[in-house]
């Protein structure tokens, strides 16, 4: 935008703005970071000052030890691994169908997308809650898995099929011409090009289930098969005895796995938004 | 989901092929048992867990059921709504999903339209404020959560502790106290969910021809005047969409004010989904929750219609 003629008192109230949005958007980052890094004794005084006065290594360590958090940290992984591979095994097909057979699939399709983003989840989990505790797999990691499946399901359908809507049918008319089988065409041609954004849609599954906190919260009892955000909001209840410096460095710790996919992502991220948002 | 093969969108999301050579039946036998193949595998999930869960939640709601495995699951009709809408707490709960909801959403319009605007702008140090606004949305709620509620911590939070340099003896509980616990939580939310909408907003301005707003410029139009004339109107669009969105997400939001607050003090903080989780799992009424859910997806229902038809009336200028 004609930025040629932006006058300097322009520009210097933009930087104003974006340095503003720097300290809104990253001091609550920075100081969680360094209040994983304070001692005890720091974090329960009225000491002010940002910075460790000495740095409290034993925070992360004393995460790790106790509070259960290398079990939970197991039981996210294992969880979200799991509905990361159900979710792009099952959806690779039925986003191909969505994506080339239009017409009504594809409006219905559309259509559970949208709304499955935008349901109150309370009116689901409830006979959800009653269904998985018939067959006894409420409380349990298989069926919290079998709920993220579903829900991790919509968005990945979503994404995969604009993935393939952007390869270029005359590829799959050119392997038909030569006789190929809907099988062999699909595995020769469209699956190497979908690699891509099948793996930037895995790592959306995978994030969304490693931050889940409402399923967990409502299905898991024992704390056993507690996920990292059950088991971290089970200390903030207890905020009393709990001690900040291991607290904090524990939720550093769970936020980690989540941040790198994004960084990954970050570019491919803003394109879907791109075209998601403006096209609608 | 249900609703959607009751009322199929009014969006022409497919636009019919060109009539296409008529096919034999046998050929159209073959393309549907093909179809078939494909999206079984995600049709049954989410039949078995998310369409049968949802219809029976509708339903729950005309019963008088509980979360006790005797609990008779009788046909009450209208009860539940009944005593709904004479609750005192619910109603009071869903005005502060209203309040919540509404000044959420307001405020991540303006906060993310104008962070789009500075990242649109060419200035430096973009780069580290566009990873600093993806960092919010990609964080457990539950951890944004915990790091909040460390710097509202009326002790050893930081933003206690700045007032302290000016007032010694300052100790505000702020998720705690009457009157500052909503609009402590509603910043919170801004903060998380600000930076999606900015992305947003900023992909709608890079949408927008540069010579669009050079042409008002030439013509002797103030940086202001541009804005409002040419970049809003051609950014309407996305802001009616991400805003019907961003209202529904926040009306249903849960975990991060959960963490939070719990919904209190007092009751200040109840966003509905927080009461109807409380009825269901804490006081074993899933028949009245469920009629909670069921007022909650009207409201759902209504903007999901204005959003449809913004999103019809967008496709039709196109």
């Amino acid at each position: 935008m004609a930025l040629t003629r932006t006058r300097p008192a322009t520009r210097g109230a933009q930087y104003v703005g974006l340095a503003a949005y720097m300290v809104f958007l990253g001091f609550p980052l920075f100081y969680l970071l360094m209040a994983s890094l304070k001692s005890t004794q720091q974090l329960a005084s009225l000491d002010v000052w940002i910075f460790p006065r000495s740095l409290a290594w034993s925070n992360f360590s004393e995460a790790l030890a106790s509070q259960g958090i290398v079990r939970a940290t197991a039981n996210t992984a294992i969880v979200s691994l799991t509905t990361t591979l159900v979710v792009t095994v099952i959806a690779l097909p039925a986003a191909y169908a969505m994506a080339r057979f239009r017409g009504r699939l594809r409006l219905i399709g559309t259509g559970y997308v949208l709304v499955s983003q935008v349901f109150p989840v309370i009116l689901i989990i409830i006979p959800l809650f009653l269904i998985l505790r018939t067959i006894n797999l409420n409380d349990s990691l298989v069926g919290l898995t079998l709920v993220y499946v579903t829900f991790c399901l919509p968005f990945a359908l979503w994404m995969l099929q604009g993935f393939v809507a952007a390869i270029p049918v005359s590829l799959e008319e050119a392997a038909a011409m030569d006789g190929a089988s809907r099988l062999t065409m699909l595995r020769t041609v469209v699956f190497p090009l979908l690699v891509p954004g099948t793996v930037a849609t895995a790592m959306f599954t995978f994030v969304s289930a490693w931050n889940e906190f409402f399923f967990a919260l409502v299905l898991l009892q024992s704390p056993d098969n507690f996920t990292l955000s059950r088991s971290l909001a089970l200390f903030v209840g207890a905020e009393g005895q709990v001690r900040l410096g291991p607290l904090a460095a524990g939720a550093v710790l769970a936020s980690i796995p989540s941040l790198v996919f994004f960084a990954i992502l970050q570019r491919r991220l803003t394109g879907g938004l791109l075209s998601g948002a403006v096209k609608g | 989901m249900t609703t959607v093969t009751q009322t199929p969108p009014p969006v022409p999301l497919a636009p019919s092929a060109p009539a296409a050579p008529r096919r034999t039946s046998r050929m159209v036998v073959a393309r549907r048992k093909e179809v078939a193949a494909l999206v079984i595998p995600s049709l049954i999930p989410i039949l078995i867990f998310s369409v049968a869960p949802l219809l029976n939640g509708v339903y729950l709601a005309f019963t008088d059921a509980t979360l006790s495995r005797n609990s008779s699951n009788a046909f009450t009709g209208l009860g539940q709504f009944r005593k709904l809408f004479g609750d005192a707490l619910f109603l009071e709960s869903f005005k502060i999903g209203m309040i919540w909801a509404f000044s959420v959403t307001l405020l991540q319009l303006a906060a993310g339209l104008g962070l789009a605007l500075l990242l649109n702008a060419n200035l430096r140090f973009q780069g580290v404020t566009r990873l600093l606004a993806l960092i919010p949305w990609a964080m457990p709620p539950v951890v944004v959560a915990i790091m909040w509620k460390m710097l509202y911590n009326p002790n050893s939070g930081p933003i206690n502790g700045a007032i302290r340099l000016f007032d010694p003896g300052f100790a505000l509980d702020w998720l705690g106290s009457f009157g500052t616990a909503l609009p402590a939580a509603i910043i919170v939310g801004v903060w998380v969910g600000m930076p999606q909408t900015s992305i947003t907003l900023l992909a709608g301005l890079q949408q927008i021809p540069d010579e669009l707003v050079e042409a008002a410029e030439m013509d002797g139009a103030s940086t202001w005047s541009s804005f409002v004339h040419v970049t809003l109107p051609a950014l309407r669009p996305v802001i009616t969409s991400i805003t019907s969105l961003n209202f529904i997400w926040n009306f249903n939001s849960f975990g991060l004010v959960y963490v939070l607050t719990e919904g209190g003090p007092g009751g200040q903080t109840m966003l509905p989904m927080l009461f109807a989780y409380n009825e269901a799992f804490k006081y074993r009424d899933i028949a009245y929750a469920a009629a909670m859910g069921n007022v909650m997806v009207l409201v759902v229902v209504v903007l999901l219609m204005f959003y449809l038809w913004t999103q019809f009336r967008t496709e039709r200028e196109d």
